[in-house]
């Protein structure tokens, strides 16, 4: 076979891997390409204000701060659920279930993984939803603590997954010299095991957030949406993935409600990826440890 | 004694943490599926829905969740193996391989309703595709892309390297060493890969509700430029636009069991050719 064949398929297979950094950055040009025009007029200030009101009589107002604070109340309620039942989880997968527990266990997550969020919503609008509503005696189970709790359970997966990697990845001698100075087997995981692989664990918490936060449908169908600012768990909010899904639609092309649109996205795209970012250098820090 | 005890609890707490999780799912699934079959029959499948989704079937929105997957597929599989051949087989370290992983992880934490977004502006109105197949195939193609790149890797990445060093030793090109000793062998994990690539983005609204789904349709789609219903966007429409959604309850509940159906299932079709292939391995390592 002659040289040049061999450079043409290298090349093909170049820019197919090429693709990913091409879709990457026509993400970032074509959300900024489709936002920029709002930055001139009516201008950036005007998403720096605490109303959300994008169709009114009177006047609009694309204040963006109730839906980074929606989305970020939702997120934390999430995570604070989501890590007692993720870390213990990986912890149990891998140091204290037995082989055959494990197997047993292991689909379950595995599973829940693969639940589209929108059969999650559904679940949620229709069983949890009532429920969290009698609990609480509220007016509505709609609200913000209906979506954390959804939200963690999706986040779950993605701890275990990579909190559990992370534990095997710590080395066997760790583990082995402790035990044999005689300290317990609970003693060891708390004290070697975990402290060990604590940067993988807090890489795999910092992507479970990033799942979080991105979010959309379950959000959409169990939060209530109201735009407001609160820290109370059982007021509705709006986040910011709920606000483009559900006003996308029906806006009028080019206006500056779709333009405000497309800046929620680049803010909820700079977190996700600041959170993708500083995983990374986790992860990239734990692995290179001996 | 004491200590022990301590030590009993906070076993028995993570397991009661551990199982709490796998009752969620299991009941989740239990009460999909509970609710959820006796709507299933045939007219519930082979129908168009009628009085906006209160009867009828849903054939229509399982018509095009699956031209969407076939389409994003046809897209995404070639790409995805592409570059993970690339990535294991030709690229060096360096600054424009570091590049493309950096994109590939960033691509995999892109929130989907961005993935919507980026759709719309590229695919709907810049390339003119409008809202149709080919608009929400080529969004969701993007979405799986990471993760067939990066399973399909790891499957390249178990192929010994002893069997191309004797391909290249009897003087075989790259090209040649890797259509003959690598591919054959890595296909079947590359497939794994590429299934759960697809099973990650069967279920998802967020992407195709910007880019292709329609509310309703009377018919089916005559071409990759016309709009198609889906499941989950129809689920999302009975369970929230509806004026009365206690008397849709079924239809939703039927709706959610035949999408989690299909998701699970290219999901299980995944797990189980993964235990098949380990086990070959395993078999040929002894």
């Amino acid at each position: 076979m002659s040289n040049w064949k061999d450079k043409v398929i290298k090349l093909i297979f170049l820019s197919a891997a090429s693709t990913s950094v091409l879709v990457v950055a026509l993400i970032f040009l074509f959300l900024g390409n489709e936002a920029i025009p709002f930055a001139r007029d009516p201008g950036i200030g005007e998403l720096w204000q605490s109303r959300w009101s994008p169709v009114s009589f009177v006047k609009e107002s694309f204040g963006i701060i109730p839906l980074i604070t929606g989305s970020l109340l939702v997120t934390l309620i999430a995570i604070v659920l989501a890590v007692p039942f993720g870390v213990g989880g990986a912890v149990y997968l891998s140091e204290i279930a037995s082989k055959g527990e494990k197997e047993f266990l292991k689909p379950f997550i595995e599973l829940l993984a693969g639940i589209p969020s929108v059969v999650i919503g559904f679940f949620g609008l229709i069983v949890l939803s009532p429920l969290i509503k009698q609990v609480f005696h509220l007016s509505s189970g709609l609200n913000a603590i209906t979506g954390g709790i959804l939200l963690a359970l999706m986040a779950v997966p993605t701890i275990v997954s990579v909190s559990e990697d992370a534990i095997r990845a710590v080395p066997g001698y760790l583990t082995e010299a402790s035990l044999a100075l005689g300290a317990t087997r609970l003693q060891t995981i708390w004290k070697v095991t975990v402290p060990a692989a604590i940067s993988g664990i807090s890489a795999a918490i910092l992507l479970g957030i990033g799942r979080v936060i991105g979010e959309t449908m379950t959000v959409m169908m169990v939060t209530g949406n109201a735009a407001r600012i609160t820290l109370s768990p059982f007021q509705s909010v709006r986040t910011m993935t709920a606000t483009i899904a559900a006003e996308m639609g029906e806006v009028p092309f080019g206006s500056d409600h779709y333009r405000a649109l497309f800046w929620v996205g680049i803010i909820l795209l700079l977190f996700t990826f600041a959170l993708v970012l500083l995983s990374h250098r986790i992860m990239k820090k734990y692995k290179s440890l001996p | 004694m004491n200590r022990r005890l301590q030590e009993a609890a906070l076993i028995w707490l993570m397991r009661a943490l551990t199982y709490t999780v796998v009752f969620a799912v299991g009941f989740i699934i239990l009460d999909i599926v509970w609710k959820g079959s006796p709507a299933l029959n045939w007219e519930f499948l082979s129908q168009f829905p009628r009085r906006s989704g209160a009867e009828g079937g849903i054939l229509p929105a399982i018509f095009g969740t699956l031209s969407l997957l076939l389409g994003s597929s046809l897209i995404a599989l070639p790409l995805g193996m592409a570059s993970a051949i690339y990535l294991n087989e030709y690229a060096r370290h360096g600054r424009f391989t570091s590049i493309i992983r950096m994109a590939i992880v960033t691509l995999a934490g892109v929130p989907s309703i961005v993935f919507g977004l980026f759709g719309l502006g590229l695919f709907v109105i810049f390339f003119k595709f409008g809202a149709s197949i080919l608009a929400g195939s080529l969004t969701l193609a993007c979405m799986m892309l990471p993760t067939v790149i990066v399973s399909s890797e790891e499957a390249l990445k178990t192929i010994p390297m002893s069997l191309r060093e004797g391909s290249f030793a009897l003087g075989a090109s790259k090209w040649q060493t890797i259509r003959t000793n690598v591919l054959p062998y890595a296909i079947p994990g590359m497939l794994t890969g590429a299934i759960l690539g697809v099973g990650r983005v069967a279920g998802e609204t967020a992407p195709i509700l910007l880019t292709v789904a329609a509310f309703y349709l009377p018919r089916l789609p005559k071409s990759v430029f016309d709009q198609v219903m889906a499941l989950p966007y129809h689920l999302y429409v009975l369970a929230t636009q509806h004026p009365d959604a206690t008397k849709v309850r079924p239809m939703q509940y039927g709706t959610a069991l035949v999408l989690l159906l299909i998701v699970l299932s290219v999901n299980l079709g995944a797990i189980l050719l993964r235990g098949k292939i380990r086990k070959r391995y395993a078999k040929l390592e002894s």
